[in-house]
């Protein structure tokens, strides 16, 4: 979760001012949302993520499903492909998530039923950065109409994303596969400051004709937590697809939850509807953002200005959240051990938690992991 | 093409559909009486004052938005446990219970659907009553699970089928899951009398079933939290270690907040610590973890004396409202002149009336009168109100008499 630079958690200001809105507002009431939720917030989520002027949402192809949180939107549309994606009930589809991946990935994929499971490469240990040949390569050898979990920005865990180019590489050969785009984009605006630039991934794919989900968090660009704010956004070939698409999200939603959450989903439809609250919300993200990019920066500095071995600039190349150290095991025990400084075996470190404050301690911290322990 | 050029259109949802067919009619007369959402006198939805109460007090706190633990906020699953079993309950006080949020009651239900499919090995038979509530069916197949069914209600009298319900439970195999309705069955509004409930206890202690409650309506029923609950703490008294799905949708008005927990009574302590372990690990890929607003305001109104108390008193005031509208529906009826016996109305109790009109009558409601309700001839007698509760009953003489 975003900290401040005092280390606290950090409710947007336009969030506190529309929760205000909405508690003024004695029309209002706690009524059953309709099955696939908010219309407002559906349709508002789903031109976040693919842009004002797609053409998708023009042609009336794109649906969304109010879901809880990034998770429950990944779920859903799990639950969906695993009845009707690749014949019905085909359990046998691959599944392929990155490596490293946001371990719920697996779970997700498991519990809605799919029985393999496959990883292919990502990150880069050695060279600190995305194996795109590995990545490549596992795609023209994946059975056609394998299902690929992309992460459409700020890859969690290694802040890895590949360039416009090498998205573009991917899509190719996605395409020739036949291989499905499931997008989880848990960051969008988080990750650089700007929505566009977050969802360029998708809206390429959307452009070169794929039919795709994308699931959507709200959780970190809003800070809306526990709110659980989500929505899986599908774009299909056409509104007769889409339309039965949805049909059937319905079936998978009432068993799982009837209906979802208003109070998030409220919040973000409002602010996203009006052209004022809009611009104040992407001016909180950037805030958020710009600390994060903020941090990056000065680790950076404060590392190569010690002169600590190896090379550090990584930290400014990978993005959002999440940086992957290149720490080892042996190295993170240390700084857990001796600095009091958290971090997971993988090395990776949480952006947010640095503050101007602990800046120096942090970067002192790491040199001395590296140049004691090998 | 498309990859989704095989996927069917979807039937809509019998329930919610109503409520949807019923938007787009333009007739000034119609009626909603579908979904099961409580309504004032005027037709309104009613935000309860302890609702406005503790929402105002949540905002006035400003606090964070942090996520909540997989098994969601704790004084909101204690209470919910304590307001189910009673503070008096052994269970309770032993805290030999594991009670985590769920997704209102259809994701507590499903909670523990998943979790008898992967834990509860001795079968995969889920036995409801006949009828039960559309959604039931469902979510236990989509958790895996097959469907069963007991004798419950008698269409004839529009009451229970007491010695048939016994007759099959009887005959369960041992060890299958029975799903009891605590209170206020959906959708006939037949409950059993304490005696009955008695004596269904014993049966069912000898076939030795797993008992999943779901109760949706405590205090929406009698009027009496306690009462209403009756029938969940004497199956643990009498040493039947339930489930439960409890929802505050209907008892706090929380609807769209999702408000609700799923409960295992455990044989003690350790094993409702390994229980609980199990069910985060199958919450985490379904949701990750649930939403705060609406345990939140539950939470402050159980917790807090005073709003506790206004809770109380108003829960007793919806379900007044809905026993004094069955009561003039009975008598309108008796107005127009209908032959018929509708004591059913008034002996039924909860949200839910089985009026016991076939399906072509209820076409006929829907179409000529604009009054909606499910094909089972179900209404929401909460959608009943003193200014439409004479249309209905003259409604239902036309195409009864």
């Amino acid at each position: 979760a975003y900290r401040t630079d005092e280390g606290q958690p950090w409710v947007l200001p336009v969030v506190k001012k529309v929760e205000q809105m909405i508690a003024n507002d004695n029309s209002l009431n706690h009524e059953y949302l309709p099955i696939l939720g908010l219309p407002e917030f559906r349709a508002n989520s789903s031109r976040i993520a693919l842009g004002d002027d797609s053409p998708a949402i023009k042609e009336n192809r794109v649906g969304g499903v109010q879901s809880l949180g990034g998770t429950g939107a990944l779920r859903i549309g799990a639950d969906f492909l695993r009845r009707w994606y690749n014949g019905n009930n085909n359990t046998a589809t691959p599944v392929y998530v990155s490596t490293p991946t946001w371990e719920n990935h697996n779970s997700v994929f498991m519990d809605a039923g799919f029985k393999d499971i496959r990883t292919y490469h990502y990150w880069d240990a050695a060279k600190r950065g995305l194996d795109l040949q590995g990545l490549l390569n596992d795609m023209e050898q994946a059975p056609e109409f394998s299902i690929f979990i992309l992460h459409a920005c700020a890859h969690n865990p290694t802040g890895t994303d590949p360039t416009p180019e090498q998205w573009k590489q991917i899509a190719a050969v996605m395409k020739r596969r036949c291989l499905f785009p499931f997008f989880d984009s848990a960051y969008q605006g988080f990750a650089s400051g700007s929505l566009d630039k977050d969802a360029w991934a998708v809206r390429y794919f959307v452009s070169e004709g794929f039919e795709l989900f994308c699931a959507q968090s709200f959780s970190k660009n809003f800070g809306l937590y526990n709110e659980r704010v989500g929505n899986l956004t599908v774009v299909g070939k056409d509104a007769d697809n889409v339309q039965r698409v949805l049909s059937q999200m319905e079936k998978i939603v009432r068993t799982t939850w009837s209906n979802p959450p208003s109070q998030g989903a409220r919040i973000v439809a409002t602010t996203l509807s009006s052209p004022q609250l809009f611009d104040e919300w992407y001016g909180n993200v950037k805030t958020m953002a710009d600390r994060v990019l903020l941090m990056r920066s000065e680790l950076r500095s404060r590392l190569e200005a010690l002169g600590t071995p190896g090379t550090w600039n990584h930290i400014t190349e990978q993005i959002g959240m999440f940086s992957f150290t290149g720490l080892n095991p042996k190295q993170v025990e240390y700084l857990i051990k001796e600095k009091h400084i958290y971090l997971m075996a993988s090395g990776r470190i949480n952006m947010c938690g640095l503050t101007t404050k602990n800046l120096d301690y942090v970067a002192k911290s790491i040199h001395e992991a590296v140049t004691k322990i090998q | 093409s498309s990859w989704w050029s095989h996927v069917e259109m979807g039937p809509p949802d019998p329930i919610l559909g109503v409520t949807e067919a019923y938007k787009r009619d333009t007739n000034s007369k119609k009626m909603n009486l579908g979904v099961g959402a409580y309504r004032d006198d005027n037709g309104k939805p009613y935000v309860l004052n302890c609702v406005r109460k503790a929402e105002a007090m949540i905002a006035s706190k400003k606090m964070d938005k942090e996520y909540l633990p997989i098994a969601g906020l704790a004084d909101f699953t204690r209470a919910s446990a304590e307001l189910a079993l009673g503070e008096n309950s052994e269970a309770f006080k032993s805290g030999r219970y594991v009670t985590v949020q769920g997704i209102s009651g259809t994701g507590s239900l499903r909670i523990g659907a998943n979790f008898l499919q992967r834990f509860f090995k001795a079968s995969r038979d889920v036995y409801l009553p006949k009828p039960s509530w559309g959604n039931h069916t469902p979510i236990f197949r989509d958790a895996g699970l097959q469907l069963q069914a007991y004798r419950y209600y008698d269409p004839k009298t529009c009451s229970l089928d007491f010695s048939g319900a016994i007759d099959d439970i009887s005959k369960i195999p041992e060890k299958s899951i029975i799903l009891l309705h605590a209170c206020a069955h959906n959708p006939t509004g037949v409950d059993p009398r304490q005696e009955q409930w008695k004596e269904l206890a014993a049966v069912v202690k000898k076939r030795n079933l797993l008992v999943y409650f779901d109760m949706a309506y405590q205090g929406f029923a009698s009027g009496d939290i306690n009462r209403d609950a009756w029938a969940v703490r004497y199956f643990i008294e009498q040493g039947i270690n339930i489930i439960l799905s409890q929802s505050f949708a209907k008892n706090m008005g929380l609807y769209g907040e999702r408000a609700g927990a799923f409960t295992v009574i455990c044989s003690d302590t350790d094993e409702a610590k390994r229980v609980e372990s199990q069910l985060k690990i199958l919450i985490r890929p379904m949701y990750s973890n649930p939403p705060l607003n609406g345990a939140r305001i539950a939470s402050l109104i159980l917790n807090t004396p005073d709003l506790r108390k206004e809770w109380l008193t108003e829960v007793k005031g919806m379900a007044d409202r809905i026993i004094s509208m069955r009561t003039q529906l009975v008598s309108n009826l008796k107005k127009e002149g209908s032959s018929h016996n509708w004591q059913h109305i008034t002996d039924q109790i909860g949200m839910f009336c089985f009026t016991g009109l076939k399906p072509e009558q209820v076409e006929r409601l829907i179409k000529e009168f604009s009054i909606y309700m499910t094909k089972d001839g179900r209404i929401s007698v909460a959608g009943v109100t003193s200014g439409n509760v004479g249309y209905l009953a003259h409604a239902i003489h036309q195409v009864t008499k």
